[in-house]
C-alpha cells in the first residue's frame, strides 16, 4: 500500500466517493492492479482500462462490465484462494481490498484466447434447445460421451474444495418499520419513520447509503444531511453491506449482512456474513430500479454498458468507463450520462436517441453534445473491446459507423418489484413507464423507483410519505419535519417502450445464458409461448442476474411475436432469492460436530474413564462396549454379555424416556393409551404396556410403575421419548382434555442403571437400605423407594435381558455416586459394566422386540404380543388393528433363527428364502454372536411364523453376494419359561 | 411431426431455423373423447400418451388449467431411481426406470436421463440394517444395487464430511442405474409424442366439475365449456383433494408444500446423486452446473408453492454438514412444489367408487420418477378398467383395508411422511 | 415463517412448533366402528383456502393450539385454545 503508483488511465483525478489518498493493490488474473477504497473491484478495473472481464456461458463470448451493481450479467470472478475461493462473485458488488486476487472464469486457457470460443462460430447450429433434438444416438453414447462434454463446458466458477475456514452466525431482529433500500426513497422513509418515534431498520445492499444519489453530485448534500440525520437518531439502525433476500409470512424478511467480505479475512471471533430474520410491524420497499438493456446486434460486446453505470462509473467511482461515448436511449434519464462522461474527461459523446428531438435531446445539443434522434443502433463492433458503433435512421437501411470505445444503453427502468412480488402484492403495469408496479398490501408499501417515482425529489416525496404512513400504521403519528432535497424538476421519465433494433446479427436479452432474440421467437414457433415455457426452453432469465436487465426484453420480444401486448405476456415469476445467498450463512452454526446437540447421561464421564467405545442413539451417546486393552469388539460384547448370564453386569439405561403421570383420571388415561390394562395394576407394581398408534400398529413399549392410585411412572423407549410425550399431550388436550391427567417428562431427572445377572440381588443387597429384595419381599415386578450409598433410589424388579434384574433408579445428581457403589458391592461377583451392544446381545437372547422390529411396520401380533389386548374398553389402535390386512394370517410374524453352522455371521437386513427360490418370506431384523445358545443367531419377521419353527431357510443377502443357510426357531432362546427372572 | 435429430439441427440451420414447427398442437376442444385425462403435467401426458401408443386409443384429450408442465413436472429435483424397500412399490418404480431408459428413442425427444448413481449415505448401525434389507430386497427382484463401505463411499464422493461430522458416514447404498433426467423435456418430450399420435393436448382449461349420470361419469366442466368422456382420468398431483372432491370423494390426501434449490452455475463437483442420513438432504448437479438440493416436506398443510425460512435453515445446515465445501457457494434460486402426501406415502393409481372415473396421485414426493411408468399403468387401468398388477396394490382401499404400502413405519401422518 | 399466537405464551415463531394437522376431525366412539376410525384417521378436507389445524407448541408450553390458517396465503385469522371453537373466514 506504501508503494507509489501511476494514476491509471481511466481515473479523474477528482470526484466520487473514493479514498484517493490510500492506494490498494489487487490482482487479476494474476495481473498487480491498484485501486482506492470506496472503489468495487469492477471500478478498479476499468480504471485501468480492462475490458474483457469474462466468458459468457454458451458461446463463450468476450464480456465486458455491464453494469455497477449486483444486476451484472458478466463480470463475475473467483475472488479469493484455496478455501476461501469464492466463485461466482459480482465484480461489480465486490467492495475492493488490500491483497484481493481474483481471477475470471469460464476460459481455457485464457480470457483473450478461448479455446470454446469455437462455440460461437458453431451458433447457427446450437440455438436454443438443441439439445432436446438430438444426443439421442446412440443411447449409451449421453453419459459416456455427450453429457461429460457438456458439463465441463457449462458451469461458470470453479468452487473450492475444502472445508470453508470461516464461520457465520444467525441473527433476529423485531422492528417498527422496516426500510429495504437506502435511496432517496429509503433515506426519507427511514428518517420520516424514525423521527416519529417508530424503531426503524434501514438496510442496504451496498456498503454505502444513498443508493443513486452517490452517482448525483448535486445531491451530495442532501445526501450528507440524512446520513448525519440518520446516524443522530438513536431509534434507526442502518445496515449498510445488507441484502434482504426474502419476504415471508407475517411480515419476516430474511437478509444477509456481508460483515467481512470487503476484508481479505475475517477478524478473529467475527463472523464473515450474518444471517438475519427481521420480523416488521411495516415494511417499505424503497428497492429502487433497474436500467432494461436494448436488443440490438452486438449488444454484449466489451464496451457495452448501461447508461447509468456508465454515469456511475464517473460519477460515484471517477472513472471513465470510455474516451469515445455514444448513448443509445429511449429516455431523458440517460441524459445524465452525457454530463457525468463530459465531466469525467470524455472526448466525446454521441446521443443515439429512439425517439424525435425532445427537450432532453434540444438541451444536449445546446450544450454542443452531437445528438441523433429517430436513430438507432444496429451493431457494435470489436471482439475484444468495442472500436466502433453502427447506427442508422429508425428503421432504415444501411447505417453509418461512429468511432466508439463506449456504448451506453438505456432502454428505460424497471422498478426492482422482486421482494413485492413475493409478498403477494398485485402487481400492474404501468404503460407510462412501460413497467410493471407493485400495489400495497397489509403492512407493507412501495416507495420510490421502486414503485414508478423515478427521480430524485419524487422519489426523497415518496418515501418521505411512505416512511410516515409505515410509522402511522405502526402507531406512531408524529408528523416528521425534513428539507426535502432542492434542485430543479426531475426529468420527465416517462418512456415509450423500444425493445429491440430488428437487424442481422445476434440480439441478446440474457447476456449470462447468451440468450438472443432469435431463441425466444424460435421457442415461439415451436409452442413454447407461455412465458414459463419459453423462460424454460431458452433459459432466459435463469442466470444469477435473474434476468433482471434483459428479462422484460424477452417477454417484450416474446409478446411481439404472440401479437399480444407485453402486460398480456408478463414477466416469470419472481422466484426467491432477490440476490443469491451464502449458503454458508444460512448454515450457521449448526454444522459439522454442533450439526446437532449432543446428549451425555450423568454417567458419561465414568464410561470414557471406563474405555468405552460409544455409538449414537438418537442424540444420546452411549457406551456400546467397554474393552480392555488388544480386546476385539465382538470378544468385548460376548464377555460383557457372558457376566450378566453367568454373574452380574450393570448398565446406564438412563436414556429411556420417562413420564411422571398424576391425576384423578391417571389410570383410566392409561387405560385408553395401552392396548393393555393399568386400572388393575396395584400401587407398588411395575407392568410391562404396549403403546399402539391409531392405525392399529404398534408405537412403543415400555414399563409403567404404579406409585399411587393417583400417580404413575411411566418409561418410554429411548427413541420414541419425545413422541411419546407428544401422542400423549394431543390425547389430553385435544381428545379427552375432561380427564383429570397432569404429566410432565423426567427423563433428564432421573438417571438408571440396570443390574443384571444370577448374582444382581447379592449385590445390591449390601448397598441397599430400607428395602428387603428377598423374593418374597419384593417379587418381579415389585417397584419400591430405598436408599443407596445414602442416596435416594428407587428400585423396579424388571428384565430385559431375561436374568434376575434390578432397574435402579436415582435423581440424576446420585448417578455417579450409586453407580460406584454398585460396582464395588459387585466386585467379589467380578460385577462388569455392559453397553448398549451386550444389552441388544441380551434382549435378542431372550426374545424381547425393540426398535429394529417395532419399526412402525408391525403389528402387535406381528412380534407376538397379541395377547396383552385388553378385551373390554376403548384404547387407541383398537379399532384399525381389526382391519383385514393387519390381521392377515400371511403376515411375517417374529421368529428366532440360527445359523445352521454357529460360526457363520450373519446380517441383520438379510431376508429369508426357501433354497432355490428368490422370494424373499420376510427378513432379519436383530442379529447377534451370543452367549447362550452360542453363534450366530437372530430374529425375524417371517411369513408363516411359528408354523415354520424347524425349517431350513436360506438367509440371503445379494448385496455380499451371500447366502447362509438357517433354522427358524422360536424366538426365546433363553428361559421360555421365565423362571430366571422370577428367581 | 418433424423428427428430431443431428441431421434435422444441421439443415435446419442454414435456414435460421425457421422449419421448425409447434413441436405439439394448439386444437381447441371437442364436444367429446372416449378419454379425457385432467392434468397436463407429466402424468396426465405421459397417460394420454401410453393410451394411444399401448392401447390404439387416440380420440383423447389432456386438460390442463394453465401451460403443460409447470406443476410439480417444473418443480421437482429431477432425479430418477427405483430403490425401494416394499416389492409393490419396487417392481412399479422399477418399470418405470426401464421406460426412462429407453425413453429418449421411444418419444424422439432427449430429456437427458443421465444414469448418474442415486447413492443414500448411512450413519449408524440401524440405518447400514435397513440400508441392507431395502438394498437386498431390490436385487431379488432384479434391480441394482451395491453397499458401499465408508472407504468406497471416499472414493466416489470425496467431498464429504469424513472427518469432523456429529454422524459420521458409515456407508451408502447404491442405485447405479439411478440419475437424474430434465424435468421440463418429460413434459415437452411426452406431449410432443402424444400429439403426435392424435391425442389433443389443451392449455389454459380449467376443469370446474365432473358431470356424472347416476354413478356413471361422462364428462368434464371447463372454463371453455362442457367435454363430454367415456372416461375420465384424474392425474392433478397437489391439486388431487380439490378435483376428486368435484366427484364427491374424500381421499387419504393432504398437500404440503416442499422446497427446492439451486445454486450458481459450477464446474462439475457433485458427480452423483447423493442424500444424507443424517439430516434431512439431497443434492445432485445439473448439466448447467447448478446445484439442485433439497431437505425435507416444510410440514404443515399447503397450497402455496413456497415454503418458509424454518426449514431451509435445517436444509442448508444439513448440506454443510454433509459436504463442507458447499458452505462459500451461493444459492440463487428456492421455489416450492405442492405434494399430494398421502397417509402411507405411497401413491395411487386406481378406479373411483365412480364408474369411468380414474385417479392417479398420492405421489407425495417420488412423482417425477414415476412419470413414464404411472403413465404406463393408468392407461392400461383406463383402457381394461382394471389395473396392471403392477398397480394392483395402489388403491384407495388399502387405508380402510389396512393394506398400508408404508415404506418407513411412518404412520398416518403426512407431514412426516 | 409463520408467527403463531399461542394462547398461553403469546405471538411466537414457528421455529418453536411442530405442526400436527387437521383439527376438524374428532377421534369417533369406541364402538363407531372400522369405518369411522377410517375416515378419523385416514380422510381429510385438505382445502386451498382456511384450514382449522394443530399446532404443537413443543419448544414452548407444550400445549396444543387451535389455528386457523389459510393453505395458499398462509394468513392466519385466529389460533386458540383446543376446546375453543373458532370463527372461520368466508374465502
Amino acid at each position: 500500500m506504501t508503494r507509489m503508483h501511476r494514476r491509471p488511465a481511466m481515473r479523474a483525478r477528482t470526484g466520487g466517493h473514493i479514498d484517493r489518498d490510500t492506494t490498494l493493490t489487487f490482482r487479476f488474473d494474476g495481473r498487480e492492479l491498484t485501486g482506492h477504497p470506496g472503489d468495487t473491484l469492477a471500478s478498479a478495473l476499468l480504471a485501468h482500462g480492462v475490458r474483457i472481464v469474462g466468458r459468457s456461458f454458451k458461446y463463450h463470448r468476450p464480456r465486458g462490465i455491464y453494469t455497477a451493481g449486483p444486476e451484472e450479467p458478466n463480470a463475475l470472478a473467483g475472488i479469493g484462494t484455496g478455501a476461501r475461493r469464492t466463485p461466482n462473485t459480482k465484480m461489480t458488488a465486490a467492495e475492493l481490498y488490500q491483497g484481493m486476487v481474483a481471477e475470471s472464469q469460464n476460459r481455457w486457457p485464457s480470457l483473450r484466447f478461448d479455446a470454446l470460443a469455437v462455440n460461437s462460430a458453431l451458433a447457427r447450429f446450437l440455438p436454443a434447445g438443441f439439445y432436446y433434438k438430438t444426443f439421442m444416438w446412440p443411447a449409451s453414447f449421453w453419459e459416456k460421451v455427450y453429457e461429460p462434454a457438456i458439463r465441463r463446458a457449462a458451469g461458470l466458477g470453479r468452487a473450492a474444495t475444502e472445508p470453508d475456514p470461516d464461520h457465520y452466525e444467525a441473527a433476529h431482529a423485531h422492528c417498527d418499520v422496516l426500510v429495504v433500500g437506502a435511496g432517496a426513497a429509503g433515506l426519507a422513509a427511514a428518517r420520516a419513520a424514525g423521527e416519529s418515534g417508530a424503531r426503524v431498520i434501514l438496510a442496504e445492499q451496498d456498503f454505502l447509503l444513498g443508493g443513486g444519489l452517490l452517482a448525483d453530485p448535486v445531491h451530495e448534500g442532501w445526501r450528507r444531511e440524512m446520513t448525519a440525520a440518520l446516524e443522530a437518531l438513536g431509534n434507526v439502525v442502518r445496515m449498510p453491506r445488507t441484502t434482504v433476500f426474502g419476504y415471508y409470512e407475517q411480515n419476516m424478511l430474511g437478509a444477509i449482512e456481508r460483515v467481512a467480505d470487503h476484508l481479505p479475512e475475517p477478524p478473529p471471533h467475527t463472523a464473515r456474513q450474518r444471517y438475519w430474520t427481521i420480523r416488521a410491524r411495516e415494511v417499505v420497499l424503497a428497492t429502487g430500479a433497474d436500467e432494461r438493456l436494448i436488443a440490438f446486434p452486438g449488444n454484449d460486446r466489451p464496451g457495452v454498458m448501461l447508461a447509468g453505470a456508465a454515469r456511475a462509473y464517473a460519477n460515484r467511482f471517477g472513472v471513465l468507463a470510455g474516451r469515445r461515448a455514444v448513448l443509445f436511449t429511449n429516455n431523458d434519464a440517460a441524459y445524465a450520462t452525457v454530463e457525468a462522461l463530459a465531466a469525467a474527461g470524455a472526448d466525446r459523446v454521441t446521443v443515439v436517441d429512439t425517439r424525435p428531438l425532445g427537450p432532453a435531446a434540444a438541451a444536449a445539443r445546446t450544450r454542443g453534445v452531437e445528438v441523433l434522434p429517430g436513430h438507432e443502433v444496429v451493431g457494435a463492433h470489436g471482439g475484444r473491446g468495442l472500436y466502433s458503433v453502427e447506427a442508422r435512421a429508425r428503421g432504415g437501411d444501411g447505417g453509418f459507423q461512429i468511432d466508439a470505445d463506449l456504448l451506453c444503453v438505456s432502454g428505460g427502468y424497471n422498478p426492482a418489484i422482486h421482494l413485492a412480488s413475493q409478498s403477494r402484492t398485485p402487481l400492474a403495469w404501468d404503460s407510462g413507464i412501460a413497467a410493471f408496479v407493485p400495489g400495497t398490501a397489509a403492512g407493507q408499501r412501495s416507495a420510490g423507483a421502486a414503485r414508478g417515482r423515478f427521480g430524485i425529489a419524487a422519489a426523497a416525496r415518496d418515501g418521505m410519505e411512505a416512511g410516515g404512513a409505515a410509522a402511522a400504521a405502526a402507531g406512531f403519528a408524529r408528523r416528521p419535519a425534513f428539507e426535502l432535497p432542492a434542485g430543479g424538476a426531475d426529468p420527465d421519465l416517462t418512456v415509450a417502450p423500444f425493445w429491440e433494433v430488428t437487424a442481422r446479427g445476434k440480439s441478446f436479452v440474457d447476456l449470462q445464458h447468451d440468450v438472443t432474440t432469435a431463441d425466444i421467437r424460435l421457442a415461439h414457433r415451436e409452442g413454447y409461448e407461455h412465458i414459463e415455457h419459453a423462460k424454460r426452453y431458452t433459459t432466459h432469465g435463469m442466470a444469477t442476474d435473474q434476468g433482471k436487465t434483459g428479462g422484460l426484453v424477452g417477454a417484450a420480444v416474446l409478446a411481439e411475436a404472440r401479437g399480444l401486448p407485453v402486460e398480456a405476456v408478463g414477466m416469470p415469476t419472481f422466484r426467491p432469492y432477490v440476490t443469491p445467498i451464502t449458503w454458508g450463512a444460512v448454515a450457521g452454526h449448526h454444522i459439522r460436530r454442533e450439526f446437532a446437540p449432543i446428549r451425555r447421561t450423568q454417567l458419561h464421564d465414568w464410561h470414557v474413564r471406563r474405555g468405552a467405545e460409544f455409538l449414537e442413539a438418537g442424540l444420546w451417546l452411549r457406551p456400546a462396549f467397554y474393552p480392555r486393552p488388544g480386546e476385539a469388539p465382538w470378544d468385548a460384547i460376548l464377555r460383557e454379555g457372558a457376566a450378566v448370564r453367568r454373574s452380574v453386569g450393570i448398565c446406564d439405561v438412563s436414556t429411556l424416556g420417562k413420564i411422571d403421570l398424576q391425576g384423578a383420571d391417571a389410570a383410566f388415561f392409561l387405560d385408553r393409551l395401552y392396548m393393555n390394562t393399568f386400572s388393575t395394576l396395584a400401587v407398588g407394581r411395575a407392568r410391562y404396556g404396549l403403546m399402539l398408534r391409531e392405525d392399529g400398529m404398534v408405537f412403543d413399549d415400555g414399563t409403567t410403575t404404579r406409585l399411587a392410585d393417583d400417580h404413575f411412572f411411566i418409561t418410554t423407549t429411548t427413541a420414541n421419548a419425545g413422541r411419546v410425550m407428544e401422542h400423549m399431550e394431543f390425547h389430553a388436550q385435544t381428545v379427552w382434555p375432561e380427564l383429570d391427567v397432569q404429566f410432565t417428562s423426567v427423563t433428564d431427572q432421573w438417571a438408571a442403571m440396570s443390574v443384571a445377572g444370577p448374582n444382581a440381588r447379592r449385590t445390591l443387597a449390601k448397598v441397599v437400605a430400607g428395602l428387603d429384595l428377598d423374593n418374597a419381599a419384593f417379587p418381579f415386578m415389585g417397584v419400591a423407594d430405598a436408599t443407596l450409598a445414602g442416596c435416594p433410589v428407587r428400585v423396579f424388579r424388571i428384565s430385559f435381558s431375561g436374568e434376575l434384574a434390578f432397574e435402579v433408579a436415582t435423581p440424576a445428581g446420585y448417578a455417579a455416586i450409586v453407580w460406584e457403589a454398585i460396582l464395588e458391592a459387585g466386585r467379589e461377583f467380578a460385577i462388569e459394566p455392559y453397553g448398549v451392544e451386550a444389552l441388544g446381545l441380551l434382549r435378542i437372547e431372550k426374545g424381547h422386540v425393540a426398535g429394529a422390529e417395532l419399526n412402525g411396520q408391525t403389528t402387535a401380533a406381528d412380534v407376538g404380543l397379541e395377547r396383552m389386548a385388553k378385551k373390554k374398553g376403548d384404547f387407541v389402535g383398537k379399532a384399525l388393528a381389526g382391519r383385514p390386512g393387519l390381521t392377515d394370517p400371511a403376515r411375517p410374524r417374529l421368529v428366532g433363527v440360527r445359523a445352521v453352522a454357529p460360526d457363520q455371521q450373519i446380517r441383520p437386513g438379510a431376508h429369508l428364502l426357501e433354497a432355490g427360490s428368490d422370494r424373499s418370506l420376510g427378513w432379519l431384523a436383530s442379529v447377534t454372536k451370543s452367549v447362550e445358545p452360542g453363534g450366530w443367531i437372530g430374529l425375524a419377521l417371517l411369513s408363516g411364523g411359528a408354523a415354520r419353527h424347524g425349517q431350513r431357510l436360506q438367509a440371503s443377502f445379494p448385496l455380499h453376494g451371500e447366502s447362509v443357510e438357517v433354522e427358524i426357531c422360536s424366538p426365546h432362546f433363553v428361559d421360555p419359561e421365565n423362571a430366571r427372572v422370577r428367581a | 411431426m418433424t423428427r428430431y435429430s443431428a441431421f434435422g439441427l444441421l439443415t435446419k440451420a442454414f435456414g435460421g431455423h425457421a422449419g421448425w414447427g409447434r413441436a405439439w398442437r394448439d386444437p381447441a376442444p371437442k364436444a367429446s373423447y372416449d378419454v379425457v385425462i385432467i392434468g397436463g403435467g407429466g402424468h396426465g401426458l405421459a397417460s394420454a400418451y401410453y393410451l394411444a401408443k399401448e392401447h390404439g386409443i387416440t380420440n383423447v384429450a389432456v386438460l390442463e388449467k394453465g401451460p403443460i408442465g409447470l406443476g410439480n413436472t417444473g418443480r421437482n429435483t429431477t432425479i430418477v431411481r427405483s430403490n425401494y424397500l416394499l416389492p409393490e412399490n419396487n417392481h412399479f418404480y422399477e418399470w418405470s426406470l426401464k421406460l426412462w431408459e429407453g425413453l429418449e428413442q421411444d418419444i424422439n425427444y432427449n430429456v437427458m436421463m443421465s444414469q448418474r448413481g442415486v447413492l443414500n449415505l448411512f450413519h449408524s448401525d440401524a440405518q447400514k440394517a435397513a440400508a441392507a434389507r431395502r438394498g437386498n430386497a431390490m436385487r431379488l427382484i432384479g434391480v441394482d444395487a451395491e453397499l458401499l463401505d465408508r472407504e468406497q463411499v471416499r472414493a466416489m464422493v470425496p467431498l464429504l464430511d469424513f472427518d469432523n461430522a456429529r454422524f459420521p458416514v458409515m456407508g451408502g447404498l447404491l442405485q447405479p442405474r439411478g440419475g437424474t433426467a430434465r424435468h421440463d423435456a418429460v413434459a415437452w418430450g411426452f406431449a410432443r409424442a402424444a400429439d403426435a399420435r392424435g391425442v389433443d393436448i389443451i392449455q389454459h382449461c380449467e376443469v370446474t366439475g365432473i358431470r356424472r349420470e347416476g354413478d356413471r361419469v361422462v364428462g368434464v366442466e371447463t372454463t371453455r365449456g362442457f367435454i363430454g368422456a367415456g372416461k375420465v382420468g384424474m392425474a392433478v398431483a397437489g391439486n388431487t383433494s380439490r378435483v376428486a372432491a368435484m366427484a364427491g370423494l374424500r381421499l387419504p390426501i393432504e398437500s404440503h408444500v416442499l422446497q427446492a434449490f439451486v445454486t450458481e452455475g459450477l464446474k462439475p463437483l457433485v458427480d452423483t446423486v447423493v442424500t444424507f442420513g443424517a439430516g434431512h438432504f439431497y443434492i445432485s448437479q445439473s448439466d448447467k452446473g447448478g446445484l439442485v438440493f433439497g431437505g425435507d416436506l416444510d410440514g404443515y398443510n399447503s397450497y402455496a408453492q413456497r415454503g418458509t425460512l424454518q426449514m431451509v435453515e435445517h436444509v442448508f445446515a444439513a448440506g454443510v454438514a454433509m459436504m463442507p465445501c458447499l458452505s462459500r457457494l451461493r444459492v440463487l434460486r428456492q421455489w416450492g412444489g405442492v405434494m399430494d402426501m398421502t397417509m402411507d406415502g405411497s401413491p395411487l393409481i386406481c378406479r373411483t367408487p365412480v364408474e369411468g372415473l380414474y385417479l392417479n396421485g398420492g405421489w407425495c414426493y417420488g412423482g417425477f420418477k414415476a412419470t413414464p411408468g404411472s403413465g404406463w399403468c393408468f392407461a392400461h387401468t383406463i383402457a381394461n378398467d382394471a389395473p396392471h398388477r403392477l398397480n394392483a396394490a395402489m388403491t384407495i382401499e388399502r387405508f380402510r383395508d389396512g393394506r398400508l404400502m408404508d415404506e418407513r413405519g411412518t404412520g398416518p401422518w403426512p407431514w412426516a411422511q | 415463517m409463520h408467527l403463531i399466537t399461542c394462547p398461553w405464551c403469546g405471538p411466537r415463531d414457528e421455529a418453536e412448533f411442530a405442526y400436527r394437522g387437521d383439527a376438524t376431525v374428532a377421534r369417533p366412539a369406541a364402538d363407531a366402528g372400522i369405518d369411522a376410525f377410517y375416515d378419523y384417521v385416514y380422510t381429510r378436507a385438505n382445502p386451498r383456502g382456511w384450514h382449522t389445524e394443530w399446532w404443537h407448541h413443543a419448544a414452548g408450553c407444550h400445549q396444543f393450539v387451535k389455528v386457523v390458517r389459510h393453505t395458499l396465503t398462509h394468513a392466519i385469522a385466529a389460533t386458540g385454545k383446543p376446546t375453543d371453537t373458532l370463527p372461520v373466514p368466508a374465502e
